[in-house]
């Protein structure tokens, strides 16, 4: 699998350029003379659907532009990662449906990941009971309609006793129809900077684990990153946290009046829709895995078996690395897909960027503003996904001669 | 070459898109002059009336067992289709959730809407809505299981609320929570039957919506009983028929039939008695039958309009009984101006 365009001797050599003819007969011309026939229909189908609808809203008084963005929303919105109240813009609520997709998307994809690897390759396993179970639980999930799925796990969350009642696992945690309630402390900038210390000490452990390993290109000898990088990511943290004065209040939740007040707050219609998610694109991811790694010929374990690698160390060094030139590019659709199968929360009532985006078109009855609102954040997402994924993709991508 | 079929590809999902958000064209929805209905016209020209309905609310608009719609807001549409075709079953309803109401009838789905909906200003004029009327006088209450021993809205402190999206009811709600200083949790959940599911299921602590709309989901509940409608009202919810902008034609047509049928009860004309008030001799009974003068045809229809809708659905009074009284519904507002209510008619000439 050698690619020509890598070899110095071919690098100039194109196809022999040939002066444009103008006449019908040189294929370049005719080819030029049909795209610009079709963007000009394209263009002028376009301009006259725009013209239509402007005027078709006109002529019904139906207001136009994006000036209701700066009213006031008044609509309520039950979870939020930033401070939200009813009198404050529809910006703002947009703003919070926007956060709240990329929340159940962000965390779905990660717990879905790990969940369809696992999955994947339980299915490749030589116990036969593991491998079945993965079997069928990827032919389940993945025949069932995916708004069925959500719709069930949120009427089995809706089926926990109330919150009088709650079923209390653990200390401190309960969980109840209205959604798990956990314990946490009350946040302060302590927790800021240490929590900062903290992110600082991954990458630092990155960078120190890159120099590593470029050493050991170099001797062959491997080092040992995990003491520094404790160090790094607990050692240094705490020592911030402790250089505050330890800030440490629990907030732990108690049941008052109606509802359980303080703790943290996982509600039914998130948890639903992330069960729902994850469980569902795991089957696919599981797949993906399962193709991956069967893509890799089995030479290669033989290899490293004769080498004295153990099993967990040939999946991890040699054989991922290069199953992952398989899987990353399904992968990154399965993770397209579940971004944009987020949006089947409006059945469950979690209030992500269709649902808000939706009221807010209900309110103001622009409609086509609306729709272009949602188009554009899912556009954008996706492609963030997609150019993040073909980063990566490139990157491990084995350097081949 | 690839760059052509990917430039086609766009093109064509791009005209998908634009297609299903531009309403019908230039030509077939004419900008209206005066005397031009392009609503009317269309409906005429189909020889049906699409009639944009709930997605199923007792009494108000839902499918019997045979899958015939009955209801009050249906008793409406067929009142139009009687009006226009003499024949109350050329109807098509189209159930549509409070949030995809307004939508539907802008890009012409739906050529009315029947479907408890609350006239306000923005509907009325930045979303190019005509409402037609107030067939319905209502208000926003609270239902909560009899079981939690609430009494008044104002117990609700720190309550979670269901409530259905697109509706004047969430924004009633957040202006009552904040004029009355009580903090709630909401669970906003679009479709009718997942948010009363929630409340059943205990989500929430209380249900919010019209108070019809509480009486009717409460009828069909296994036990009635065991839900109780709160007092409160905190809200004004005038509910009315409405048609887009740019016919009105059809929106005078719509306006009418409803004075009609509130007309026909003041009269006394039922369906049972209609045949016999034709030959009555007060003036204008005989011109709200057709019998004289031109009324049906200054509004664009047969002038025996009114005695056909009387015939087959009945008038306000009749509608009213037939399918509010059964859930539990008194008229309180909406008897008769004469009865000390608000429903009043101009006069038929
Ligand atoms: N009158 C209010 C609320 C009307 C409304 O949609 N009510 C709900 C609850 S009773 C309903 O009818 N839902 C029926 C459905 O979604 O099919 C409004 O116009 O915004």
């Amino acid at each position: 699998m050698s690619s020509s365009a890598a070899d110095p001797r071919f690098a100039s050599a194109g196809p022999p350029k040939r002066p444009l003819r103008l006449s019908w007969g040189d294929e370049r011309v005719r080819g030029i003379f049909w795209q610009v026939l079709v963007v000009g229909i394209v263009g002028t189908v376009i301009w006259w659907l725009w013209s239509n609808t402007v005027h078709n809203l006109e002529v019904r008084r139906i207001a136009t532009g994006f000036g209701f963005l700066s009213r006031e929303a008044g609509l309520p919105i039950g979870e939020s990662l930033i401070e939200y109240d009813p009198s404050n813009t529809y910006l703002r609520a947009l703003t919070v449906g926007v956060l709240n997709t990329l929340k159940v998307a962000v965390i779905g994809i990660v717990l879905a990941t790990i969940l369809g690897t696992v999955i994947g390759i339980a299915r490749l396993s030589n116990n036969w009971l593991l491998s079945k179970l993965a079997g069928v639980y990827i032919e389940v999930i993945r025949d069932l309609p995916l708004l069925l799925q959500l719709l069930f796990w949120y009427t089995i969350l809706q089926g926990l006793p109330g919150p009088r009642q709650a079923l209390n696992p653990v200390d401190g945690v309960f969980l109840s129809n209205r959604g798990m309630k956990l314990p946490f402390i009350e946040w302060t900038a302590a927790h800021w900077w240490t929590l900062l210390a903290m992110v600082a000490g991954i990458a630092l452990t990155w960078a120190y684990a890159r120099v590593m390993r470029q050493r050991q290109y170099a001797d062959g000898q491997p080092r040992k990153v995990w003491p520094a990088g404790l160090a790094l990511i607990v050692g240094v943290p705490l020592a911030v946290w402790v250089a505050f004065g330890a800030p440490f209040t629990p907030d732990i939740p108690v049941l008052r009046g109606f509802n359980f007040r303080g703790g943290i707050t996982v509600s039914p219609e998130f948890f639903a829709l992330l069960i729902g998610l994850v469980t569902y694109t795991a089957g696919f991811i599981a797949e993906v895995v399962r193709a991956g790694i069967q893509s890799v010929q089995h030479g290669q374990w033989e290899a490293a078996q004769a080498l004295g690698l153990r099993r967990g160390e040939i999946l991890r060094k040699i054989v991922m690395p290069q199953a992952l030139r398989v899987i990353i590019p399904p992968l990154t659709s399965n993770y397209l897909n579940l971004t944009k199968n987020s949006s089947l929360a409006v059945a469950i009532g979690y209030q992500d960027i269709v649902s808000i985006a939706n009221t807010t078109l209900n309110q103001t009855g622009q409609a086509i503003e609306g729709i272009a609102i949602i188009m554009l954040v899912y556009l954008t997402i996706s492609l963030s996904i997609s150019l993040f994924m073909n980063w990566y993709n490139a990157k491990i991508a084995l350097v081949e001669r | 070459m690839k760059a052509l079929r990917l430039a086609v590809a766009c093109a064509v999902g791009g005209l998908a898109l634009a297609a299903t958000m531009t309403t019908p064209t230039r030509a077939q929805q004419p900008a209206p002059a005066a005397g031009n209905a392009p609503t009317m016209d269309a409906i005429r020209a189909r020889g049906t009336l699409i009639c944009g309905v709930t997605t199923g609310l007792a009494g108000f608009a839902q499918p019997d067992s045979q899958g015939v719609w009955r209801g009050f807001d249906v008793d409406y549409c067929r009142a139009v289709a009687v009006a226009l075709f003499n024949d109350a079953n050329r109807v098509r309803y189209v159930p549509t959730t409070a949030q995809a109401r307004f939508t539907a009838l802008q890009s012409g789905e739906v050529d009315m809407l029947a479907r408890n909906t609350t006239w306000t200003l923005s509907r009325d004029t930045s979303l190019g809505f005509d409402f037609t009327g107030i067939n319905f006088y209502d208000g926003q209450g609270f239902m909560v299981k009899a079981s939690t021993g609430v009494r008044t809205a104002r117990e609700l402190e720190g309550a979670t609320i269901c409530v259905q999206p697109g509706t004047t009811t969430e924004q009633n709600l957040t202006d009552w929570a904040r004029a009355n200083r009580i903090r709630f949790t909401p669970v906003v959940i679009e479709r009718l039957e997942e948010v009363v599911q929630a409340y059943v299921a205990g989500r929430c602590d209380a249900y919010t919506t019209d108070v019809s709309g509480l009486a009717a989901t409460r009828s069909a509940q296994p036990n009635p009983r065991e839900h109780t409608i709160l007092p409160d009202v905190i809200s004004k919810e005038p509910l009315g028929p409405l048609v887009r902008h740019g016919d009105q034609r059809f929106a005078d047509l719509l306006r009418w039939i409803h004075f009609g049928l509130l007309g026909a009860e003041e009269l006394g004309i039922t369906s049972a008695n209609v045949q016999q008030r034709m030959t009555d001799a007060n003036p204008e009974v005989q011109r709200m039958l057709g019998r004289s003068g031109d009324l049906g045809r200054m509004l664009g229809v047969d002038n025996a309009w009114m005695a056909n809708i009387i015939r087959t659905v009945g008038n306000y009074g009749e509608i009213f009984a037939r399918n509010l009284e059964p859930i539990g519904i008194q008229r309180g507002p909406n008897a008769l101006w004469t009865q000390g209510g608000l429903q009043y008619s101009p006069p038929f000439r």
